[in-house]
C-alpha cells in the first residue's frame, strides 16, 4: 500500500514556449511506493512536465519538492543524484557496443568502473530483467534493449522512476514481464510516474492517475475504478466512438506479393525470406510483429525505396511494379505511410505546404510547381483531417506527433489510392488522433481500396483488420481471418522467433567472477 | 551567481527574421572587429575601413574592378549552393574553374589568330563541359565507391593546378614566350566584350546575373529546387518521394562544376586574356564563403559576392596606401564567415537576458 507521505510534490509548475503554454499551473503529488499514471493526449504537456522533473527543461514558474526538501534540478545529473531516474521512449543505445559498455556510457564516471558487469547481473536478476552484460546490443530485441535502459536507471538506486510510454514497443508477454518488475519496484517503496496512452494497462497497473489536457490538470482518479472509455473521455474532454470494422468484402485482388526474398542491407538488418500475401479491394490486411522483425525492410520494398528482387515480386492491379521506384508506384495508384514521421514521411524543417509535394508533385511537364494547387491541397488536408496547426506555412516540426500523423495520413488518402500501405499508423499518437486515423483507413477500405496495416499494436489490428499475418525474423506467417484468432495466440506467434537464439548463458560469467 | 545573465532558449521554429538579419549582424561585427584590429596595428581604423569599403565605389574603375572580382564569385557560389543545400559537398570548384579555363582557352588557341562570332560561345561551352568533366570524377567516386566527395573534390584541385602548369609549359605554350610558362595572348574574337568601356569589366557579369535569376526560379518554383531542399533536410524523405540520391549527386556536381568551369573561362577570356599558371587565384574557395554568406540562396549570393568582391579590392587598396599586411583581405573574409556562423545560433535560439525566473527556493 502506498505510504501517505508525498515523495514528489509539484506546485504550480508552468512552462511556455513561444505561442503556446505547454504546461500551465500544474500541481499534483506522487506518494512513496505508488505507480502514478500521467494521462493525456499528445501535446497535453506530459513530456514537458516530466522533462522538468528530470531536469531537462527549466520551469518558468512554480516549485517542486522531493521528500520535503526543495527540488530544482538544472540538469539530469542533479535529478539522478536526488534519486530521480527516467526511462525514455526512444532508447539511446549503440548497436555495436556491448550491454555493459552501453550502461557505462550513461552512468557517472565513478559508477561506470569496477565490477559494473557484476552489478548489472545482480540488478537484472533481482528484478527479473534477464540480460547478459557481454552481449552486443545490436543482437538484442527491443524488449531486451528496454531492459538495458531500466537496469541503467535502477543501478543508481532511484526512489522515483519516470517511464515514458514503455510498452509501446513490447509484445504482450514482454509487457506482462515489465509490469511484474514495476510492481516489485513499487512494493519496495520506489515510486513510478508512468506515462502511457494505453488505457487498459493504466487500469491494470496504476493506483492513481493525473489527467492533463492543454497543459492543465483536468482531473485525477483511481483508474482501477474507471472504464477505459471513461478515462479516454476525461483525457479528450469529449465523447468519442470507436471505429467499426466493415463487413468482409471479397473484391478483386489489388495487391500481390510473391516470393519476396531479399538479403539484409546492414549488419543488424533483417533478411526477408519468401514473403507471400495478397490483399483484395475493401480489405484491411494486418501484419503483426515485434519491432525489428523485418517490418521496415518489407515497407521499403513495398514503397519502392528498395528495389524488389524481380519485377513480379510486387503486383498492383495486375501490373508488376517490383522494380519500380516510389514515384512510378504512386502513378499506379499506390500510397504509403512509413513509420517514421520525422524525416521519412515528412520533412521536419519544411512547411506543411511543401510537405504536400513529397507524395504528389503538382508540377508541369517542365517541372514548374503549381504552388496555388499545392496550397489548396494543404488547406484541404488540414480541414478534412482536423489537423491542429497555426497555419500551413509553419514547419512540420512545430506540429505535435498526432497532428503531423493526421496530416501525413490525410495527404496520402487525398491522392485517392487504390492500394495503401501504412506502417505503425498510430504509433506515438494520442487516442483522439488514433481513432480518427483508424476511421479514415476503414473508410478508404469501404471505397474499395486494399489497405495493408503493419503494426505492433495488437489491439489496433484486432479492431480494424479483416485478416492478419505475423512477421517474425523476416518471415510472414500464412494469413488468417481475424475471427479465428485471439490476441494471446498472436502474441505468442510474435514472440515465437524472437528468442530463436535463447539468451546465451554468460559463458564468461565465471571468469568475470559473477558466480563467485 | 547561480544563473547566467544571458541564456539561450531554443525556438520552436527557426526565426525567418534572424535568417536574413544575421548576415547583416555578421557584417557589423566584422566592421567592429576590423576597427579594433587596425587600432591594435597602430593604423587609423576609420581611414582603413573607408579605404576598404567606400573608396572603391567612388570611381568608375573601382566599380569595374568590383564587377570583375565578383563575377566568378557569384557564378561559382550559385552553383555550389545547389549542392550544399542538398548535402553534396563540392569543395573543388577551384579545380573545375581551372579545367574550364584550360578547355575553353584551348578552343581559342586552336583557332588562333582567327575565329568568328561563334568562337566565344564555343569557348563558353568548352569551359562548361571542362568543369562538368572534372566535377564528374568526385561524383563518380561518390556514387560508385561511396568515396567522400569533400576529400576527392578538394584533392583534384591540386591535380588541376598542376595540369594547367603542364599545359602552359607544353602543348599550349606560346612558342615566342622565351620559355615563360604562358599561352599566346587571346585573339580579339576570343575576348569577352567590355561592359564598361575602357575598363576590365566584361559581359560575364551580366551572364552571372542571368544565372542568378534562373537559379532563383529553379530554387523557388521548380521541382528540382524542392528536391534539393528535401535532400539537404531529410534524405530518407527524398527517397520516399522517389528522388534518387545518385541523380542528386550527379546533378549537384554537374551544376556546380559547369558554372565553375564557365567562370574559369571568363577569367581567361576576360581580365587575364591568356592562360597563365597564376590564373586560378582562389575564387573557388572564396566562393564557399560567398555561398554561405548568401544563405545558399541565389539572390543572397549576388549580394554576398559583391560584398566579398569589395573587401578584395578595398583590401588591396588599403594594403598599398596604408602599408597594411597582405593578409588583411583574408582576415576580413575569415571574420565575416566566422561571425556569420557564430550569429547563426540566433536563428534557432533566442537570447534571454537577466536572471532565470526563480524556481522554488534555492536548495543546498
Amino acid at each position: 500500500m502506498p505510504s501517505a507521505s508525498p515523495l514528489l510534490v509539484i506546485d504550480g509548475l508552468s512552462k511556455s514556449y513561444p505561442g503556446v503554454k505547454a504546461v500551465d499551473d500544474v500541481s499534483f503529488s506522487v506518494v512513496g511506493g505508488e505507480i502514478h499514471a500521467l494521462l493525456g493526449e499528445n501535446g497535453a504537456g506530459k513530456s514537458t512536465l516530466v522533462k522538468m522533473v528530470y531536469g531537462l527543461v527549466a520551469p518558468d514558474q512554480g516549485a517542486m519538492s522531493l521528500d520535503g526538501a526543495p527540488f530544482q534540478p538544472r540538469r539530469p545529473a542533479e535529478a539522478r543524484a536526488r534519486g530521480v531516474g527516467m526511462v525514455f521512449q526512444h532508447f539511446s543505445l549503440f548497436d555495436a557496443l556491448s550491454v555493459e559498455e552501453n550502461v557505462a556510457l550513461g552512468l557517472p564516471q565513478a559508477m561506470a568502473t569496477g565490477d559494473l558487469a557484476t552489478r548489472i547481473t545482480r540488478v537484472s536478476r533481482d528484478y527479473g530483467l534477464e540480460i547478459d552484460p557481454a552481449r552486443l546490443v545490436g543482437e538484442l530485441s527491443v524488449g531486451e534493449r528496454q531492459r538495458i535502459e531500466i537496469v541503467r536507471c535502477l543501478l543508481q538506486n532511484p526512489r522515483l522512476v519516470i517511464m515514458d510510454e514503455p510498452t509501446s514497443v513490447l509484445t504482450p508477454q514482454e509487457a506482462a514481464d515489465l509490469f511484474a518488475t514495476l510492481r516489485q519496484l513499487r512494493d519496495q517503496g520506489c515510486s513510478i510516474l508512468y506515462i502511457s496512452h494505453k488505457l487498459e494497462e493504466i487500469r491494470a497497473l496504476c493506483q492513481r492517475a493525473t489527467i492533463l489536457r492543454g497543459g492543465r490538470v483536468v482531473g485525477s482518479c483511481d483508474p482501477r475504478h474507471e472504464t477505459a472509455r471513461g478515462l479516454a473521455e476525461m483525457m479528450l474532454g469529449a465523447t468519442f466512438t470507436l471505429p467499426q470494422r466493415p463487413e468482409r468484402t471479397d473484391g478483386a485482388v489489388r495487391l500481390q506479393v510473391v516470393g519476396l526474398t531479399l538479403p539484409a542491407v546492414s549488419l543488424f538488418g533483417v533478411a526477408l525470406a519468401d514473403i507471400n500475401f495478397s490483399v483484395c479491394g475493401g480489405e484491411i490486411f494486418g501484419i503483426a510483429g515485434v519491432a525489428g522483425n523485418g517490418q521496415n525492410e518489407l515497407m521499403d520494398v513495398l514503397t519502392g525505396e528498395r528495389s524488389g528482387p524481380t519485377n513480379d515480386a510486387v503486383v498492383v492491379d495486375a501490373l508488376a511494379v517490383g522494380r519500380a521506384g516510389p514515384h512510378e508506384r504512386r502513378a499506379r495508384g499506390m500510397a504509403f505511410v512509413p513509420e517514421e514521421r520525422a524525416g521519412h514521411s515528412a520533412v521536419p524543417g519544411l512547411s506543411l505546404v511543401e510537405n504536400v509535394l513529397l507524395s504528389e508533385r503538382f508540377s508541369s511537364r517542365s517541372g514548374m510547381i503549381d504552388w496555388r494547387a499545392v496550397r489548396a491541397r494543404a488547406n484541404q488536408i488540414v480541414a478534412a483531417f482536423d489537423v491542429r496547426t497555426v497555419g500551413i506555412d509553419h514547419v512540420a516540426r512545430s506540429l505535435s506527433g498526432g497532428n503531423l500523423q493526421k496530416f501525413v495520413v490525410g495527404r496520402e488518402l487525398l491522392t485517392k489510392p487504390g492500394v495503401l500501405i501504412v506502417n505503425q499508423p498510430t504509433w506515438g499518437v494520442d487516442a483522439g488522433a488514433a481513432s480518427a486515423i483508424q476511421s479514415a483507413l476503414l473508410e478508404l477500405a469501404r471505397t474499395g481500396a486494399a489497405v495493408v496495416v503493419i503494426s505492433q499494436d495488437l489491439d489496433e489490428l484486432f479492431q480494424i483488420a479483416t485478416r492478419l499475418a505475423v512477421i517474425a525474423g523476416g518471415r510472414l506467417s500464412p494469413a488468417r481471418p481475424i475471427a479465428e484468432l485471439t490476441i494471446e495466440g498472436i502474441g505468442q506467434a510474435m514472440g515465437g522467433h524472437h528468442h530463436a537464439h535463447p539468451p546465451a548463458p554468460p559463458a564468461d560469467a565465471v571468469e568475470r567472477g559473477i558466480n563467485a | 551567481m547561480r544563473n547566467a545573465m544571458v541564456r539561450l532558449e531554443p525556438r520552436r521554429e527557426p526565426s525567418r527574421v534572424m535568417l536574413y538579419a544575421t548576415p547583416f549582424v555578421a557584417f557589423v561585427l566584422t566592421l567592429l572587429a576590423g576597427l579594433v584590429l587596425f587600432w591594435a596595428l597602430g593604423k587609423d581604423p576609420v581611414r582603413a575601413l573607408g579605404l576598404i569599403f567606400i573608396t572603391p565605389l567612388t570611381s568608375v574603375r573601382g566599380v569595374a574592378e568590383l564587377l570583375v572580382k565578383s563575377t566568378p564569385l557569384i557564378l561559382i557560389a550559385t552553383g555550389l549552393a545547389f549542392g550544399f543545400r542538398a548535402g553534396v559537398w563540392n569543395i573543388g570548384a577551384e579545380g573545375q574553374f581551372t579545367i574550364g579555363a584550360i578547355s575553353g582557352g584551348a578552343v581559342a588557341l586552336y583557332f588562333h589568330p582567327g575565329g568568328g562570332p561563334l568562337l566565344l560561345p564555343a569557348m563558353m561551352l568548352a569551359g562548361v563541359l571542362g568543369g562538368v568533366a572534372w566535377a564528374a570524377i568526385p561524383a563518380l567516386l561518390r556514387t560508385h565507391f561511396n568515396a567522400n566527395e569533400i576529400l576527392t573534390s578538394l584533392m583534384l584541385v591540386y591535380v588541376a593546378l598542376l595540369l594547367l602548369g603542364l599545359m602552359v609549359q607544353g602543348p599550349l605554350r606560346d612558342p615566342q614566350s622565351y620559355n615563360f610558362p604562358e599561352s599566346k595572348l587571346f585573339q580579339n574574337a576570343a575576348l569577352l566584350p567590355a561592359l564598361i568601356p575602357k575598363t576590365r569589366a566584361h559581359i560575364g557579369f551580366l551572364i552571372a546575373v542571368g544565372v542568378v535569376a534562373v537559379a532563383h526560379v529553379l530554387m523557388t518554383r521548380h521541382i528540382l529546387g524542392f528536391m534539393v531542399r528535401v535532400f539537404g533536410d531529410a534524405p530518407r524523405a527524398a527517397a520516399f518521394a522517389g528522388f534518387s540520391e545518385k541523380r542528386m549527386v550527379w546533378l549537384s556536381f554537374a551544376i556546380s562544376g559547369g558554372l565553375a568551369g564557365l567562370s574559369g573561362l571568363f577569367e581567361a577570356a576576360g581580365p587575364v586574356g591568356q592562360l597563365v599558371p597564376q590564373l586560378p587565384s582562389g575564387y573557388g574557395f572564396t566562393a564557399i564563403i560567398v555561398a554561405f554568406l548568401g544563405r545558399l540562396q541565389p539572390l543572397g549570393i549576388l549580394a554576398a559576392g559583391l560584398l566579398l568582391g569589395l573587401t578584395h579590392i578595398g583590401g588591396e587598396t588599403a594594403q598599398i596606401t596604408m602599408s597594411l599586411p597582405s593578409a588583411t583581405t583574408s582576415v576580413f573574409q575569415g571574420m565575416l564567415l566566422f561571425f556569420l556562423l557564430a550569429s547563426d545560433v540566433l536563428v534557432n535560439f533566442r537570447l534571454r537576458f537577466g536572471l532565470r525566473a526563480p524556481v522554488g527556493v534555492g536548495g543546498n
